[in-house]
């Protein structure tokens, strides 16, 4: 199996995460592949340790975003790629897509993938927009949301816990699928993917590279913009109690004087 | 303005209108005139005259079925019912966000979802949302002439018109469904838990992993104050409790006026499913545990002490 796993280049979940001019404060210390794309590039390698074949990482982001590509090939991806080009900036989901898809799509005219697998979002925005966008975009068929994903016979067949059902969906390859962080528990990168990871060459690809037209990305190409952005403040008149014996009619009262108990 | 047409995406189950539709409804009425946009089944007239209470003078109806669990085949029946509107809200949930999305690929429509509210300045739709777990506030605004927000429950309270509420218009919606590469093979469907679903809980009670899987105290205390049962990701990885009840940015986002965090540390992944919440009360033996660090009130100790008296006390003030 060919499978294509996208990562996201975002801010550590504890750093200081904050916006600049509309959009996310990307820097390069607290740069992490995102914690969720674990689960899909997990997901990726058990389907090739089962069925063989290889497994690509594909980035879309600044010049510190191949750190997130770095990571997948840490924990086992085969080949890195990462499209930058400064016309990408300000993207919104719909913009990500059409770059990604293109991207894609390079790959898979070179040598047909079987499948995409994306994490089920990004622990920044955490739109879960971005694997429907591709599905569309490629014309693939889609899978979202899998807790489990299985392959066999030119189709995957994945199960999905939606809050009033648990289903099981089948679709033909190719596939777009998404994986929970129920779907399998990601492993630790080894020594010697750590070091291979280092020296490996990622190859930059720019939008002329891909066939996508810069009019389509960026802010151009965006159909939403952040137009303001504050932290929220902190809470006020905060009160913590220790419990001595009167810690539980105390939480009562606090309760029942703002009437919510 | 009022003439401009706002669609809402209608959730319900078993017929009957769910709580968030209703708050969007409410919203869309700031926007412009609502009409109801109702997939799977017929709508019956209670539910009608309910959507009508709340300001939907048209509910168009596409009785496709069970199609309506297939995004690619519900969001064909959207855009066939929507065409006349330019802005299309939804209560925000996983699958709707796909609907949201496929829907988008097709009219051009710019899209917010887990917004937490939405106006309109200079002919434009503007949405809020938190970020980063909900550390941040933002407001985007929708560049396109075409507009879709997906709004969190208990992020607008539902009003309703009262006296003015007319029975409003049923218009059935034939629609052609594309052929889908999915297929649906199997539906089990989850018993709904008793009382309000956690989403839309105004009260929501949390255990973690100071519960050591005793959810006892934690539903009793759910139970009084009329709301839901929630968990954090170590509860539910050891299996005390099912997923459904996972609160956290892969699980259920909540925004309840109460939130009670009973022995959840609050780790940052729990904080983003929450952290948007109403008054926050944490109960937790650890004076150091993050949850404190983002609470109003909090009570430094064992909830099997804390609770039992908590509730004591409730019960008292409400016979007194």
């Amino acid at each position: 199996m060919r499978i294509l796993v996208t990562v996201k280049w975002v801010p550590d979940l504890q750093s200081q995460r904050s916006f600049t001019d509309g959009a996310v404060t990307r820097v390069a210390e607290d740069g992490t592949m995102n914690e969720l794309d674990e689960n899909a590039v997990e997901a990726a390698l058990q389907l090739v340790e089962e069925h063989g074949g290889e497994v690509y990482a594909l980035t879309v982001g600044p010049a510190d975003a191949h750190a997130a590509v770095r990571k997948a090939l840490q924990l086992g991806a085969h080949h890195a790629i990462h499209v930058s080009d400064e016309q990408i900036a300000g993207s919104d989901v719909f913009a990500t897509a059409r770059v990604l898809a293109g991207a894609i799509q390079k790959v898979h005219d070179e040598e047909p993938l079987d499948m995409v697998i994306t994490g089920m979002g990004a622990l920044d925005g955490l739109t879960s927009m971005l694997p429907t966008a591709l599905a569309v975009h490629l014309g693939w068929s889609q899978l979202s949301l899998a807790s489990s994903l299985e392959v066999a016979d030119g189709k995957a067949t994945i199960v999905r816990h939606l809050p009033d059902a648990h289903e099981t969906v089948e679709a033909p390859l190719p596939a777009v699928v998404s994986v929970t962080d129920e779907a399998n528990k990601p492993r630790y990168p080894n020594f010697k993917l750590i070091m291979a990871a280092r020296k490996a060459e990622v190859p930059t690809w720019s939008l002329e590279d891909i066939g996508v037209d810069p009019l389509t990305a960026g802010v151009a190409g965006s159909r939403t913009t952040v137009v303001d952005a504050s932290p929220r403040p902190p809470r006020e008149n905060v009160q913590i109690v220790t419990d001595t014996g009167e810690g539980g009619s105390t939480l009562a009262e606090y309760l029942i004087e703002r009437g919510l108990a | 303005m009022s003439t401009t047409t706002i669609a809402v995406l209608i959730e319900h189950r078993g017929g009957e209108v769910a709580q968030p539709s209703l708050e969007a409804l409410t919203l869309a009425r700031t926007l412009g005139e609502p009409v109801a946009v109702w997939l799977g089944s017929e709508v019956l007239a209670d539910a009608a005259n309910l959507l009508g209470e709340y300001g939907a003078t048209e509910v168009r109806v596409a009785n496709i079925g069970d199609d309506a669990r297939h995004p690619a085949r519900a969001a064909a029946a959207v855009v066939t019912a929507t065409g006349d509107a330019d802005t299309l809200l939804m209560v925000s949930t996983f699958v709707n966000k796909e609907i949201a999305t496929r829907v988008a690929m097709v009219t051009g429509a710019g899209v917010v979802v887990d917004a937490a509210g939405a106006q309109v300045v200079d002919g434009k739709v503007e949405a809020f949302k938190t970020v980063f777990a909900a550390t941040w506030n933002v407001r985007c605004r929708v560049e396109t002439d075409k507009a879709i927000i997906a709004l969190r429950p208990n992020t607008t309270q539902a009003v309703s018109i009262g006296a003015e509420a007319v029975a409003p218009t049923i218009v059935d919606v034939e629609t052609d469904l594309p052929e889908a590469l999915e297929t649906v093979t199997k539906v089990e469907p989850v018993p709904p838990s008793e009382g309000v679903p956690l989403a839309e809980a105004a009260v929501v009670v949390a255990g973690g992993r100071g519960t050591g899987g005793d959810y006892t105290l934690v539903r009793e205390m759910a139970d009084l104050l009329g709301g839901a049962v929630g968990a954090s990701r170590d509860a539910t990885d050891e299996g005390w409790i099912s997923h459904e009840h996972m609160v956290g940015q892969t699980g259920t986002t909540v925004t309840p006026a109460l939130y009670v965090a009973c022995g959840i540390s609050g780790a940052v992944h729990h904080r983003g499913g929450m952290q948007a919440s109403g008054t926050v009360v944490a109960i937790n033996m650890d004076p150091d545990a993050p949850i404190f660090e983002i609470c109003d009130f909090g009570v430094v100790g064992s909830l099997f002490d804390v609770l039992p008296q908590a509730m004591e006390t409730i019960r008292a003030h409400r016979e007194g």
